[in-house]
């Protein structure tokens, strides 16, 4: 491959996409640009066929890669760390300075004598975070271009070899990379010599199996080496001893889809967009009880006012905001009052949260904040890998005092040892799983505790959800008998004529929340106290 | 032998002369064996660890470590609820708890008929149209309980 092939293949391929436009469905999640969306990672989403090769090329693709093979590696090192592009998967750690520490390490060696490659690039496509899928519409959208960005990293710090990991729940995307894969070897653009410019590098495939933990770094290493995943201990670190013991580093796929782009334009292009430490835009995954739901691309620094009322259009329902939950399992809960905060790495990690991968789900007045710690909790838990003790063991105590608040058997003693068991764990686990794993509990006790010890002391669970901790009460002076809680509740239990006030049966209530969902008139409330059959909830 | 090893020997033997000679064979050997086979009992598994030349006891501990591999046959459909942020706040307990009972069994059982086995997932990517549920490879968005029967019913 030449540039002048490259120039004629593009040539080719945007008059033939201008005539076939694109035929393929798009992602349901991925709607046009909306108004304050800027699209860098996902500008090709839904605009070429991800099975050719020749529609990325048309959109400038693999000219990036060009120009870098006419850079030394330490003008592109330069070049990424000027951008202040910082790593999308959760860290943000600067890749240009990952691969200046690998760079050194391959130095530092002697080169290998079998045969080997004497560095490895990684493209960490796990994206175990449930509720963050943007790693997924890349891989499945636009899939050379994560393809030349890990070219680029590579010919930057030295590997030969690269691996992408994708989950097995991926397998569209999957599908999409053995596409692309062969596609760009036949035209030169992985392989050996690719440009003539005597840079060797290929790409593998590898499947993950369904463990969140596979995501962080050096359990990757491991998965892909056939092992458990399970996390070493630092130093040293995978840039100067990762997979088989050589230079590694790992980026993300959102992290290494920016790179071309940050080739092609510029790196001040990049640092113009975002705030002063976070440049450049994130992609987030807006979903919970928010009416226009689904991915977007940003810039740094928009506040959560922005993304939820103007983007997301609000909350769904007419209700409340209660709290936006950021970076997953590990992230935190954030209240009303950091609506108007910027979003970027610090200021989310001072909020007690992280930028994470970029979930981000709205909850309403109905969303119990200790229950909802209660389920991270119980994620992590199942996630944890066993290796390390506080992560381990100290989860499996939360999540049982967690279980326990949500059933009316919360004490006093429980609210301290809750306190005293964050502290720890955060503290002496080994990786950032366990580390963080506290985070969802933390930030909901700081932001929400009236709500745990309303659980605690009332034994009643304000939001109404914790089965058996509430119960439901018409109010007479709101509701005006118009009778729809009557047509739907199940177990026929209320009672009362037409426009005349309605009553609950409450000995036989089974508390299925079906009536307080649908009146129209917020003329059902939320009163302390069982009732007989309130059932407790099941439990996984 | 509680298992016919003996149905796609031969594309298992292919199967891991190709994949042992590149590092770290063991998951993806374990992932096309599992498509083959449909589950890794511990003959399969034992196979494995031969043709690879690595202890039993390292198969073993990669198949219960990783969620996605299986020891015990799974139902023809596979329905997956997911239990993501999304879902779950968007209610897919109840529809858990629906599913249960329709099916009689608990999320990670299999009907004793083998038509269906009930497994609980972390997000599916359709978290905008919550709650889902994914059976076999479609998937079903916005489920209320009482459609969860007629969805069901769908898959012979
Ligand atoms: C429990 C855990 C799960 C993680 N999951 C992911 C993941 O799914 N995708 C990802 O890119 N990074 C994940 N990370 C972060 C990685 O360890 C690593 O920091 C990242 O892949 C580096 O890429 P970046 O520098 O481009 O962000 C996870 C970390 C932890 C502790
Ligand atoms: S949480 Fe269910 S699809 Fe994302």
């Amino acid at each position: 491959m030449t540039l002048k092939e490259l120039e004629r293949i593009r040539a080719k391929a945007q008059k033939e996409l201008a005539v076939r436009g694109v035929e393929i469905s798009p992602d349901s999640e991925l709607k046009p640009p909306r108004p304050g969306e800027v699209r860098v990672v996902l500008r090709n989403c839904g605009q070429i066929d991800p099975e050719r090769i020749e529609d990325y090329i048309a959109k400038d693709g693999y000219f990036a890669l060009y120009k870098v093979l006419n850079m030394t590696p330490e003008q592109v090192i330069e070049e990424a760390k000027r951008s202040g592009l910082r790593g999308r998967g959760g860290a943000g750690f600067p890749p240009g300075q990952k691969w200046f520490f690998a760079r050194q390490a391959v130095a530092s060696r002697p080169a290998p004598a079998d045969g080997t490659p004497p560095a490895y690039l990684i493209c960490n496509g796990d994206e175990g975070d449930p509720g963050a899928f943007m790693d997924r519409a890349v891989l499945e959208g636009d899939p050379n271009s994560v393809l030349e960005g890990m070219a680029i990293a590579a010919y930057a710090m030295g590997a030969t070899q690269g691996y992408i990991y994708v989950r097995a729940e991926y397998p569209v995307a999957v599908e999409h990379l053995q596409t692309a894969i062969p596609q760009a070897r036949r035209l030169g653009l992985l392989g050996k010599n690719i440009f003539g410019k005597g840079f060797d590098f290929d790409v593998d495939i590898r499947i993950g199996a369904g463990a969140f933990v596979c995501g962080e770094e050096t359990a990757l290493i491991d998965s892909i080496e056939g092992r458990r995943g399970e996390p070493r201990p630092r130093p040293p670190f995978p840039a100067v001893s990762g997979l088989w013991g050589k230079p590694t580093s790992v980026n993300n796929v959102e992290t290494l889809a920016n790179i071309p782009q940050i080739f092609l334009n510029g790196a001040d292009w990049f640092a113009g967009m975002g705030t002063e430490k976070s440049k450049g835009t994130k992609t987030f995954a807006i979903a919970g009880k928010v009416k226009n739901a689904g991915l977007i691309e940003v810039p740094m620094g928009i506040t959560m006012r922005e993304i939820i009322y103007d983007i997301g259009e609000g909350i769904l329902n007419k209700k409340k905001f209660k709290a936006a939950q950021t970076g997953g399992p590990l992230g935190g809960c954030l209240p009303a009052k950091y609506l108007d905060t910027p979003i970027d790495f610090e200021s989310l990690a001072a909020a007690g949260s992280l930028m994470g991968s970029g979930g981000l789900i709205v909850l309403d007045e109905n969303d119990c904040m200790v229950d909802v710690a209660r389920f991270f909790m119980d994620f992590t838990q199942d996630e944890s890998c066993g290796k390390c003790p506080p992560c381990c063991l100290g989860t499996k105590r939360l999540l049982e005092i967690l279980t326990r608040m949500t059933q009316a058997e919360g004490t006093a003693e429980d609210l301290q040892t809750i306190e005293y068991l964050t502290e720890n764990i955060s503290t002496t686990s080994l990786c950032a799983l366990g580390q963080g794993s506290v985070n969802p509990v933390v930030t909901t006790m700081r932001h929400f505790r009236d709500e745990y010890e309303s659980h605690v002391y009332k034994k009643f669970c304000p939001s109404g959800v914790c089965k058996g901790m509430f119960h439901y009460e018409i109010l007479a002076d709101v509701c005006n008998g118009c009778g729809v809680c009557r047509k739907k509740c199940p177990d026929k239990v209320i009672k009362g004529d037409k426009k005349v006030v309605h009553e609950i049966d409450l000995p036989n209530c089974i508390v299925c929340g079906d009536c307080y969902k649908a009146c129209k008139f917020d003329a059902i409330a939320i009163r302390p106290g069982p009732t007989p059959k309130s059932r407790l909830p099941e439990r996984r | 032998m509680s298992m016919d090893l003996l149905a796609h020997l031969q594309e298992l033997d292919n199967l891991i002369t190709r994949e042992k000679p590149k590092g770290g064979a063991l998951i993806p050997v374990l992932h096309q064996a599992q498509e083959l086979y449909g589950y890794l009992p511990k003959e399969l598994q034992d196979y494995i660890a031969d043709g690879l030349g690595i202890p039993q006891s390292n198969v073993y501990g990669v198949v219960t470590f990783y969620a996605f591999f299986t020891t015990k046959p799974r139902g023809r459909h596979r329905v997956g609820l997911c239990l993501g942020t999304a879902c779950y706040v968007r209610g897919n307990t109840k529809n858990l708890e629906r599913l249960s009972r329709e099916l009689g069994v608990n999320a990670g059982e299999s009907t004793p008929d083998l038509r269906y086995s009930l497994e609980v997932c972390r997000c599916i990517g359709l978290c905008s149209k919550a709650p889902a549920i994914m059976i076999d490879k479609s998937v079903h968005s916005k489920v209320q309980p009482d459609q969860v029967a007629e969805i069901l019913s769908r898959y012979e």
